[in-house]
């Protein structure tokens, strides 16, 4: 839900429901490294409701499109991380293999 | 200062006719060191920690001519990930490059978003023990299973029970006259087949059905056959029966996440640390090297020997550093010890509960990030 003005689409407040710090922090932690965003933040009206609202002012796009790109930079960072992630647990199995099995079986 | 230089040297080029795309690239400018240590380092003092907040604004150095906007190619070429340790059970691993925001994101999806299976519903024939219905029902919800979620669908109220949604299991235990025994998790037998009790039916001809309606027996499907599922752990206690009593219940276990009630959490907990560093800011000798090394409860500093029988402290392990500050408090320490944690290196500890292998875990993880972030965007466009 984005409530923002009907001339300036550059400055909009977006609400999002049944989200909360998790996915909140990441966009806008994202946001504010696009250098396109002069204003970025969020807040939880109240702990009780699932409801965060994120507030977005850029310097000239529109909102709705930057915080669009900053989900997909977010999109891509996840992606980059799992594939290291893998790359390295990978990597480790072949420098260690003896110790994957440490832990005794119970059954 | 250097990044007005650079931004200077590129004016005084003489006037000639040639496109800018010819300029060499103009280099981020640097901070001056003491910035870069308020943005790269949170540094612990006796009574509490400085520089604790992450400097993400794109424009925050814009007064000094500093670009602080990271593009994803500076993220990519600056991410790195180290595994230090990787059993069946847990993992220790280090992030470097990436920010708090991110690293707690994964750590709350890892405690309460990833899903997992565990018994919900439990229907109790017969209970003659000491142990409540309903507490022996509380203690089977908490008993992990070794059942790949990803395989399964949620179950919603209105749902029937099938293969899909439900796993099932049976313990029945009785106790000898005159003993005493303890029952424990590896009792529960898997019932692939479907539940066994009989539902009360309303009309007499009508056949008789059972609590959940399976169409094919579960051990059909080959990650099943092979490896049938069970709890995680055998000897959890789950009740004790003395002379003649006996327990008769069948168990339903549905996927949920760990937001909903914490037995469907898969983690037993995970969490992140910075990277400590630690620094002496002047050279510490003889009685006063000795009396830091006493102190440190973890064993981060050590002696060595520069000859002429003098003594020095070094930092040997900083990475076990616990942050117990025993080595600044006091009188002067402060001015010879400073703690410092560097602010994007998280040393990631996970602990599973044997549902899945940690690092699977925290791949689910990261990939729930990203359902989130394309289901908002679906919902922009």
């Amino acid at each position: 839900m984005e409530h923002g003005s009907l001339n300036d689409p550059s400055k909009a407040t977006f609400s999002f429901v049944d989200e909360d710090h998790t996915l909140a922090n990441s966009v806008r932690f994202c946001l504010n490294q696009d250098p396109r965003v002069s204003v970025c933040g969020y807040s939880i009206p109240h702990p009780s409701d699932a409801r965060v609202n994120i507030r977005i002012q850029t310097t000239g796009d529109p909102a709705r499109e930057v915080l669009k790109d900053g989900c997909q930079n977010l999109m891509l960072m996840c992606q980059h991380v799992r594939g290291a992630l893998d790359k390295a647990v990978a990597d480790f199995r072949m420098d260690n293999p003896t110790k994957m099995e440490t832990k005794s079986d119970s059954d | 200062m250097n990044e007005k230089e650079n931004k200077g040297g590129n004016n005084d080029e003489p006037n000639k006719k040639f496109s800018i795309w010819d300029l060499p690239d103009v280099p981020m400018g640097q901070l001056p060191p003491h910035l870069q240590l308020q943005k790269t380092r949170v540094v612990c003092k006796a009574d509490a920690p400085i520089h604790t907040d992450n400097i993400s604004y794109s424009g925050a150095y814009a007064s000094i001519g500093v670009d602080n906007s990271v593009h994803l190619d500076l993220f990519r070429d600056n991410f790195k990930v180290n595994v230090i340790r990787l059993t069946k059970e847990d993992m220790e691993f280090d992030m470097i490059g990436i920010d708090p925001a991110l690293a707690n994101a994964f750590r709350r999806i890892l405690i309460s978003e990833v899903p997992t299976m565990a018994i919900e519903k439990v229907l109790i024939a017969y209970n003659t023990s000491v142990v409540q219905d309903e507490v022996l029902a509380h203690r089977l919800g908490l008993v992990p299973l070794k059942a790949d979620p990803r395989l399964f669908e949620y179950l919603s109220a209105n749902d029937t029970p099938n293969e899909k949604n439900t796993i099932v299991f049976k313990l029945h235990a009785t106790c000898k006259r005159g003993e005493r025994r303890t029952v424990y998790s590896e009792e529960l037998k898997w019932l692939p087949k479907g539940s066994e009790l009989i539902k009360e039916a309303g009309q007499a001809d009508s056949k008789p059905t059972t609590y959940t309606s399976f169409t094919c027996s579960q051990d059909m499907l080959p990650e099943f056959s092979e490896d049938p599922i069970s709890p995680s752990e055998d000897k959890i206690i789950l009740a004790k029966l003395g002379s003649k009593q006996e327990i008769e219940l069948e168990a339903h276990a549905v996927k949920g996440l760990g937001k909903t009630h914490a037995k469907w959490s898969p983690v037993a907990t995970a969490w992140y640390r910075m990277l400590p560093e630690v620094l002496l800011l002047e050279d510490v000798e003889d009685e006063v090297a000795e009396e830091l090394v006493r102190r440190c409860p973890d064993k981060v500093f050590d002696i060595e020997d520069i000859g002429h029988g003098k003594k020095r402290a070094t930092v040997a392990r900083p990475r076990d550093c616990r942050l117990c500050r025993e080595c600044v408090r006091g009188e002067g320490w402060e001015e010879r010890v400073e703690l410092r944690r560097v602010k994007d290196h998280f040393i990631f500890t996970v602990e599973s509960t044997g549902v899945l292998p940690p690092e699977v875990l925290f791949t689910e993880a990261v990939k729930i990030l990203e359902e989130k972030c394309e289901r908002v965007i679906s919902e922009l466009s």
